[in-house]
């Protein structure tokens, strides 16, 4: 179990927060303008790395706040966390 | 009559305490201090148990919790009883009563022993090959059989009535593994001014250096053992350490988060246990880790090597120095290493017979010497190829080993023994170190596994890091402590340590034997009984994987897990693939290290504290009118009121008519509430729901259906305009957490630029649903203020009113088709509001109702149950509801799926009305819908999702999901019931009042 430096609160035990899949995507805009396969992808397609992945996470047992986590799924290093709409850090 | 076996006097045993204890009904003794297996030892008892698989005679064979043999029951047949604890663990108290597993009708007389004679026709994957066909058998003969010969001990059968907890513990430096080694590192980092933690799993402190009383080990020109006893005397005094004893470890997760199980009970006498704690599972985060964990001996894998009387060498050191018992009368040695020639002068100093064979043809040390000097006999190079003795070894046959130590040579020389000591040398217990994510690294010189690169702030130190000689292991902890706490007190620095330098072990993983393989039995897991040649023949039918060998023979897959036979079966691997033994990897180490009773793990979560209870405040009012209940998520809902002899069909059926005939009441406050402010609230709601709401005025009440992206129905209920920028949206009951996330997470990550704010207020108020003919004049009588017409007060309408002084919000809306009012009130007057209304409605015969109830009302009406009529693969036009989906809003959640190729299918499952050709009969819900009943394979078509007795249409009614059902109206289909089938018709789902006259009525 990790430990997640929320921006918002601090550091906190995993089991306060809980995952919320792959980081960077963006909900189209228009999304009648696109095609199935189109849609579908950003409807179903998913990256599953080993390594270093960009994920959405959510405080939902403390502050409910979603945020970012630059994670490395081989062991469970966090490399970064940073607010919603903000750029990854870079390096 | 038993011999006594207790040869000498030792400290770590209380004289004056004698305890009696039985085992396998007969009564024994042995002293305060003594494990269940130094106890039984002192009384001569080998025989422990029987092997798993070929029922052969097992006795004890080490001292710790590697033990593969010596599991057995503790306690008799009530709630106390415990399978599998290891004798070798167990302190024995006053009454203790403890019986062999895996043995019937007893261990000295096994009816599985059978399966020793038969042995040559159960080879590995023996279960697998022959029990998989055909398969009715395994269900009424071999799982039976199998189970009945091979069970591993008996569950409880009662509720087990111990406590157990758990706690959480922070501290700056964790110390696992209270040998010599830990012993320093938890004071060097408790002398630096660490918080530290100490955690041992025996129930004194000192490893095996307390009973290390050989001149050969110095420190300071003290025996070792006496410098260790004081060392332990000032751990006791230091402040910021805490010691555990009885503690063991049973996983290390990533981040230095470690779960380790604390024994308070178990080596207490049963009435000094009654209500007290028994186990506490301490959730551990620490700053640092230290690992001094140890190693543990290695067997020798050689031909009918699993005979009672066989056991490691060191453990027999431990019995005679430790315990003060002899594990026999004529010991033979047998060994690979300097390390077993400790037991060799142990057992020769207290007077014991004792003999070595050493497979190397010589060794300096000044431990050989020191036997040598006793006048010990050791026949070098030489290993033992058969043993005899059925309930105990009574002898051995050795053999000269060829030069190349391939083969043997010469003649047999018959040895006669009692007891037989193996060391096949020592293995670095690294579990925790890589259950931590960590990496390990091949040392070619002796074959050990060892810690090489950490994945969390740790260090593994002593034995368990490769050190197996002291003056190494004492130097290199304190010069990694200092390193790794940067610590600058330190005691140790002057430290003199003496002892015998230890000369190169022999490794060979399978002993050479005069016989081929086929012929001999050399045992690997001793637990699993899977022998060498299990291995090979693993191997020759085309297993290369150790994670695939391991499974397919079940090496290591007992519930010591393989701590004794994992090396050997990567050995044996390597050697038969002729690989090296290093680029093989390891078996995955799993946790627990050791097996954790479910009480541990679940701790305080049983019974009632397994889940919350939420109740509405009119719970008691339910509970005093004698309703049933059914749990809906964490909810205790009203499922309903019984009147003296009533079944609940008889109930139901009262209720439903009640209700539409005059008036019914039901407790709506599960619905989940979620208070919506901001000055683009609307626009919000467009987005979340599939209609339009920009135009619903305030005061107005309007139902909504909400998607997944995926296009799928995942939520509805009403939402009502209370002002401009206020609405009060409610989910479903089980749906209300989850639709709250779900919104929160699209207005922080997708629109982050709207202007809204969400609440749950689904506890703030208490629902009192009222319904029926008769609802209108109730109201009237509760709130003489309103007018209730039509025109001023119409359907889908809100009103904030004041019952008594207190404010409620009354929406006119109905989940029944009746006319039906929701009157909202602040949770705490929800019971008062209920009974004013029981008693504003008693004229009328207002009729509570539960949920089973509301069920039928809205299933008469063709109304859906998201989650029971829908489950995550129903879009709207399935449900044929795409009146509620807007054609004119750009967009909102799940729209485009809409109008995928998929989702526009025609022959979509699709919502339908079910009607039984007898309508008295009743389907069941999840009843599988077919056409052909003929046709191989059968065609599913769909399934029933709501079924019941309609009392006010007096016939059976159902909906169902049916493909290509939106076509089918008329269409005659099959219901296949075990024991019939029944026909039904495919008709509309609005079954009742289909005109909506009634609401407005
Ligand atoms: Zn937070």
């Amino acid at each position: 179990m990790f430990i997640i430096n929320c921006p918002f609160c601090g550091e906190r035990d995993q089991s306060e927060f809980s995952a919320g899949g792959e980081a960077h995507i963006v909900r189209p805009k228009q999304p009648t303008e696109l095609t199935d396969d189109e849609w579908a992808d950003f409807l179903f397609m998913r990256k599953n790395i080993k390594g270093i992945q960009f994920e959405r996470w959510n405080h939902s047992h403390g502050c409910r706040k979603w945020f970012n986590v630059i994670r490395d799924t081989s062991n469970d290093k966090i490399h970064a966390v940073y607010k919603m709409g903000e750029k990854p850090p870079s390096n | 009559m038993s011999e006594n076996f207790r040869s000498t006097e030792t400290k770590f045993l209380d004289k004056t305490n004698r305890i009696s204890f039985k085992y396998n009904g007969k009564k024994y003794y042995g002293y305060k201090g003594d494990t269940l297996a130094s106890a039984l030892l002192s009384n001569g008892v080998h025989l422990i148990g029987r092997s798993f698989k070929y029922h052969r005679p097992r006795g004890i064979m080490t001292c710790g919790s590697e033990e593969p043999n010596a599991i057995v029951q503790i306690g008799g047949n009530g709630s106390f009883t415990e399978p599998n604890v290891r004798a070798t663990e167990q302190e024995i108290y006053e009454g203790l009563e403890a019986s062999s597993q895996n043995c019937w009708p007893s261990v000295e007389f096994d009816v599985g022993g059978i399966n020793n004679f038969i042995s040559p026709v159960i080879p590995a994957g023996f279960y697998y090959k022959t029990f998989m066909w055909p398969k009715k058998l395994w269900y009424s003969l071999y799982e039976p059989a199998i189970r009945l010969s091979a069970g591993l001990g008996k569950s409880p059968t009662q509720p087990d009535p111990e406590l157990y907890d758990h706690k959480h513990l922070h501290c700056d430096v964790l110390v696992v593994g209270g040998g010599i080694s830990g012993i320093i590192a938890a004071s060097i980092s408790a002398d630096n001014g660490n918080n530290t933690v100490l955690i041992d799993d025996k129930n004194s402190l000192g490893g095996s250096t307390v009973y290390q009383n050989d001149e050969n080990f110095k420190i300071n020109d003290e025996i070792s053992s006496s410098w260790l006893d004081k060392k332990i005397e000032e751990l006791k005094n230091k402040h910021n350490l805490t010691i555990k004893n009885r503690t063991s470890v049973a996983a290390y997760h990533g981040y230095n988060y470690l779960l380790a199980r604390e024994n308070f009970a178990d080596h207490k006498p049963l009435d000094e246990r009654l209500n007290k704690l028994r186990q506490r599972l301490w959730k551990i985060r620490a700053k640092k880790v230290i690992l001094a964990t140890g190693a543990i001996e290695r067997p020798l894998i050689f031909n009918n090597n699993d005979r009672p009387g066989v056991m490691l060498a060191s453990s027999v050191k431990k019995y005679i120095d430790f315990f003060g018992v002899r594990c026999g009368d004529k010991n033979i040695i047998f060994t690979n290493n300097d390390t077993a020639y400790e037991t060799a002068i142990s057992l020769n100093k207290k007077g014991i017979e004792v003999t070595v064979i050493d497979i190397r043809k010589n060794s300096s040390s000044a431990l050989v010497k020191t036997t040598q000097d006793a006048g010990i006999k050791i026949y070098w190079n030489h290993t033992i190829v058969n043993t005899s003795g059925y309930r105990r070894i009574k002898s051995i046959e050795i053999m000269e080993m060829s030069e190349d130590g391939t083969n043997v040579v010469g003649k047999k020389t018959s040895l006669i023994c009692d007891n037989l000591s193996i060391s096949g040398g020592w293995t670095p217990m690294v579990h925790l170190f890589t259950q931590s994510g960590g990496k390990l690294r091949f040392r070619d010189a002796d074959q050990v596994f060892l810690p090489n690169t950490a994945m969390s702030d740790q260090i593994s130190i002593g034995s368990c890091n490769g050190d197996f000689e002291l003056d190494d292991i004492i130097k290199n902890t304190i010069s990694e402590c200092k390193n790794f706490l940067s610590a600058s007190v330190i005691d140790y620095d002057l430290l003199k340590v003496s002892c015998p330098k230890q000369n190169e072990s022999k490794i060979i993983w399978l002993l050479p034997n005069d016989k081929p393989l086929g012929k001999t039995k050399p045992f690997l897991d001793f637990q699993n009984d899977s022998t060498a040649k299990d291995i090979k023949l693993a191997m020759r039918e085309g297993f290369k994987s150790i994670e695939h060998v391991k499974r397919y023979t079940t090496t290591g897959m007992g519930t010591d897990q393989g701590k004794l036979a994992n090396m050997h079966a990567l050995g044996i691997i390597s050697e038969t693939a002729g690989v090296k033994m290093g680029s093989l990897g390891t078996t995955t180490f799993r946790p627990p290290y050791t097996p954790l009773t479910f009480g541990t793990i679940v701790g305080r979560n049983v019974g009632t504290f397994f889940d919350i209870t939420r109740k509405t405040p009119m719970h008691d009012w339910h509970k005093d009118h004698k309703a049933e209940f059914e749990n809906v998520g964490q909810w205790k809902r009203a499922w309903y009121y019984p009147k003296k002899i009533e079944s609940m069909h008889q109930a139901v059926q009262r209720e439903s008519k009640a209700a539409r005939e005059s008036a019914g009441i039901l407790d709506a406050s599960t619905l989940g509430k979620i208070d919506i402010k901001g000055t683009d609230a609307s626009e919000f709601l467009n987005r979340v729901y599939t209609n339009a709401w920009s135009k619903l005025g305030i005061g107005k009440c309007r139902y909504g259906l909400m998607l997944n992206e995926d296009g799928m129905v995942y939520d509805d209920g009403v939402t009502t305009r209370l002002s401009e920028n206020h609405y009060l949206m409610t989910t479903t009951t089980g749906g209300a957490a989850n639709v709250l996330s779900k919104l929160e997470d699209y207005l922080q990550t997708e629109w982050p630029e709207l202007d809204v704010w969400l609440t749950s207020v689904t506890d703030h108020y208490a629902t009192a649903s009222v319904c029926g003919p008769n609802s209108k004049n109730i109201l009237k009588k509760l709130f003489p203020n309103i007018e209730f017409n039509d025109e001023n007060f119409p359907h889908m309408s809100f009103k904030n009113a004041e019952l008594d002084g207190i404010n409620c919000r009354i929406m006119r809306i109905s989940f029944t088709g009746e006319h039906s009012y929701e009157i909202n009130i602040e949770s705490k007057y929800g019971k008062s509001l209920w009974e004013k209304c029981m008693d504003a409605g008693k004229k009328f015969n207002i009729t509570p109702y539960g949920t089973e109830t509301m069920h039928l009302l809205r299933a008469e009406k063709g109304f859906i149950i998201v989650g029971q009529d829908t489950d995550g693969t129903m879009t709207p036009s399935d449900l044929q509801m795409d009146w509620i989906v807007s054609k004119k809003k750009y967009d909102f959640i799940g729209k485009r799926s809409l109008y995928r190729s998929d989702t526009m299918r025609e022959d979509r499952k699709q919502l339908v009305g079910l009607l039984t050709d007898n309508p008295s009969e009743i389907l069941e819900e999840g009843a599988q819908i077919v056409q052909d009943e003929k046709k191989q394979p059968i065609e599913m078509l769909g399934h029933v999702t709501s079924s019941y007795f309609s009392p006010n249409l007096n016939k059976s009614i159902a909906l169902a999901v049916v493909k290509n059902g939106k076509n089918l109206k008329g269409q005659k289909l099959l219901v296949p019931m075990k024991d019939k089938t029944i026909n039904v018709t495919v008709s509309d789902f609005i079954f009742f009042d289909s005109k909506n006259e009634r609401l407005n009525a």
